[in-house]
């Protein structure tokens, strides 16, 4: 949190350096307006996440081969951008993605987090929808069970989508606060990973939106975990933050065994814990599972 | 529907102080910068006393200056109330001198119908003649919370061309509708439901039937969903209700569009736009997939298809996930 405060700080600093009428020249701090043509390994926040982070292990950059992520060259909404991080194999006890980080250069809180997976998740890939504040590279790194790194990168237009406002109504947003919605979406084929949706309906607020008339910011307020299970084994974990838009939707994949449970439980930064559950039936139990939800 | 008068001003004199306090710190570099005096903005009179100016069918470039939306006046016996100012300081002095064309009453209304910026930059070009600028109480809020992505972009899109362009917040603020009288000639606003944007505001001239509404209606240019596609279905249908109404004038769009044609051409687009997208959200294709495939059909009916419906599925698709 503290962290949180300090780059909410940083952030209204660079909001007044910009209004005091050097607006134009603001994007020049971090060196002009992002392209494409930069080099992405030069990102100043990236290079102080991975030295933190990673410290001097190796990351693939050719990670095409493990991991992809889709992302649109521009996008239609900044505060609403979906990307999609596709594993490039299935998850076997074997071998699979233990972990996958999300990463967006230019955003004020560029540490969008990361999604944990297992075996039992059968493939290790994620859809979600994103805030993105500028011009920016956005990177998902994958990490395997054997300890090796893997990037994809994207590059990515878009303006505004931390600091906008949140939705367009705002009471009707805190008074839905935890609905959620768990699908699973098209039946699979026996033996293969099953598809499923979590919808959750949360503000999930920056904390970096003034309210422009009381001058105030309303605090940062945002899922910061979820857990999936499948008959109670994890399949998708997401430690995440505000770089996640407005009620946080995700798709991902767990491997339907047997008849179990598929659960989610979901944590907010002010200590809230909403939980779901479906009932999941087994591949050979019925040609067409209906599409559950709550 | 409509707040006390007194309630009103009283709110607006908290605007108009929050607004002199942020003056300088929304404006995009001095004004004195610019030329003292434009050449007038081409209007034409739809209705005795009642001229507007055709912007053009674009986005905002440095070629047109910014000048994308249909803006306009009216005079009264008493008074002119200006209808949106452009998307500049120097489209609202050419505005400006428009006026001064055509009349020398003063100036004592401004109506913003909306916050988007080629509605509300010219505002500045007003400020000494002291008119009363109007909104929707949804507006200060919205104006000011989007002023910094705002001139951003415009400083980026039309660079020297945007000098001097700032946020003027209203300080008479509508919610429901109200009144103005220029003198032999009221004007009735109204505000609407969460639609293009969440500040919509419409503006009705009784004496010539002729309805402004500004960005509710698209005509031959994409509609663009700020707000919400379902609300403007609504306000669509209730504005198609209203009675008397000779003549609508589109933000965007001829200003002869035929009415009420043009409506039921953004309606239909409007509906299948929730349609589709409902479509896609039954059928668990993803807001991506939907971005991608809905509304080829629509490509040849619209202006600036290319440049909008992405977002527009893209919103859409948010608002109505929930819904099933």
């Amino acid at each position: 949190m503290k962290t949180q405060a300090i780059r909410r700080a940083i952030w209204a600093a660079a909001l007044a350096l910009g209004a005091s009428g050097s607006f134009i020249a603001a994007p020049a701090a971090q060196g002009g307006t992002p392209s494409a043509d930069d080099d992405p390994n030069k990102v100043a926040s990236w290079v102080d996440f991975r030295d933190g982070t990673f410290k001097d292990r190796q990351i693939d950059p050719h990670g095409d081969a493990v991991i992809k992520l889709e992302a649109p060259a521009r996008a239609a909404d900044a505060a609403i951008v979906p990307i999609s991080i596709t594993a490039q194999f299935p998850q076997t006890p074997a071998h699979y993605i233990r972990r996958v980080y999300l990463f967006i250069d230019q955003n004020p809180e560029p540490y969008a987090g990361w999604f944990e997976f297992t075996p039992e998740s059968g493939r290790a890939s994620i859809e979600t929808r994103v805030r993105v504040e500028d011009y920016t590279f956005m990177r998902a790194i994958a990490e395997t069970n054997d300890g090796h790194l893997y990037s994809a990168i994207r590059f990515v237009k878009a303006s505004g989508g931390c600091s906008a406002p949140a939705g367009k109504d705002d009471e009707a947003a805190l008074a839905n606060v935890g609905k959620m919605r768990l699908r699973a979406l098209a039946s699979s084929a026996a033996g293969q990973p099953q598809l499923a949706q979590l919808m959750i309906s949360h503000p999930n607020r920056t904390g970096m939106a003034m309210n422009q008339i009381t001058r105030q910011y309303a605090s940062a307020y945002f899922v910061r975990k979820i857990e999936v299970t499948y008959a109670g084994k994890p399949v998708m974990t997401a430690n995440v933050n505000f770089s996640i838009s407005e009620n946080p939707n995700f798709r991902f994949y767990f491997m339907p065994r047997a008849t179990g449970e598929l659960k989610a439980t979901v944590h907010d930064s002010q200590e809230h814990t909403f939980e779901t559950a479906i009932p999941v039936p087994a591949q050979n139990a019925s040609a067409q599972p209906a599409p559950a939800r709550m | 529907m409509c707040r006390s008068r007194r309630r009103r001003l009283s709110s607006s004199a908290v605007f108009a102080a929050v607004g002199a306090a942020l003056a300088w710190v929304l404006t995009l570099s001095p004004a004195h910068a610019l030329p003292p005096s434009s050449a007038p903005l081409s209007v034409k009179e739809l209705a005795p006393g009642f001229y507007a100016h055709r912007g053009h069918d674009d986005v905002a470039t440095r070629r047109n200056g910014g000048d994308i939306a249909n803006i306009g006046f009216v005079i009264g016996t008493r008074c002119v109330a200006v209808i949106d100012t452009g998307g500049t300081l120097a489209e609202g002095r050419a505005l400006r001198a428009a006026i001064r064309r055509a009349t020398p009453l003063p100036i004592c209304y401004v109506i913003n119908t909306h916050m988007h910026p080629d509605h509300i930059f010219g505002n500045a070009a007003f400020v000494d003649d002291h008119p009363q600028f109007v909104g929707s109480d949804k507006l200060p809020e919205a104006e000011l919370s989007h002023s910094q992505s705002y001139l951003h972009v415009l400083t980026r899109e039309l660079g020297s061309v945007a000098a001097g362009s700032r946020v003027i917040v209203p300080t008479l603020l509508v919610h429901g509708k109200l009144d103005l009288d220029l003198g032999s000639r009221v004007l009735t606003l109204q505000t609407w439901k969460t639609a293009h944007t969440n500040s919509d505001l419409t503006v009705y001239d009784k004496s010539s039937g002729t309805l402004w509404l500004a960005d509710l209606l698209f005509a031959g240019c994409l509609p663009v969903v700020d707000g919400s596609v379902i609300g403007w279905l609504d306000d669509l249908a209730a504005i198609r209700a209203l009675p008397g109404i000779r003549r609508a004038v589109p933000g965007h769009g001829p200003l002869d569009a035929p009415w009420p044609q043009a409506l039921e051409a953004e309606r239909g687009y409007l509906q299948r736009l929730a349609n589709d997208v409902r479509g896609a959200i039954r059928a668990g294709r993803t807001m991506q997939q939907a971005v991608d495939t809905i509304g080829a059909g629509e490509h040849a009916r619209w202006k600036l298809f290319d440049v909008y419906q992405r977002r527009n599925v893209t919103a859409a698709y948010a608002e109505l996930e929930w819904e099933q």
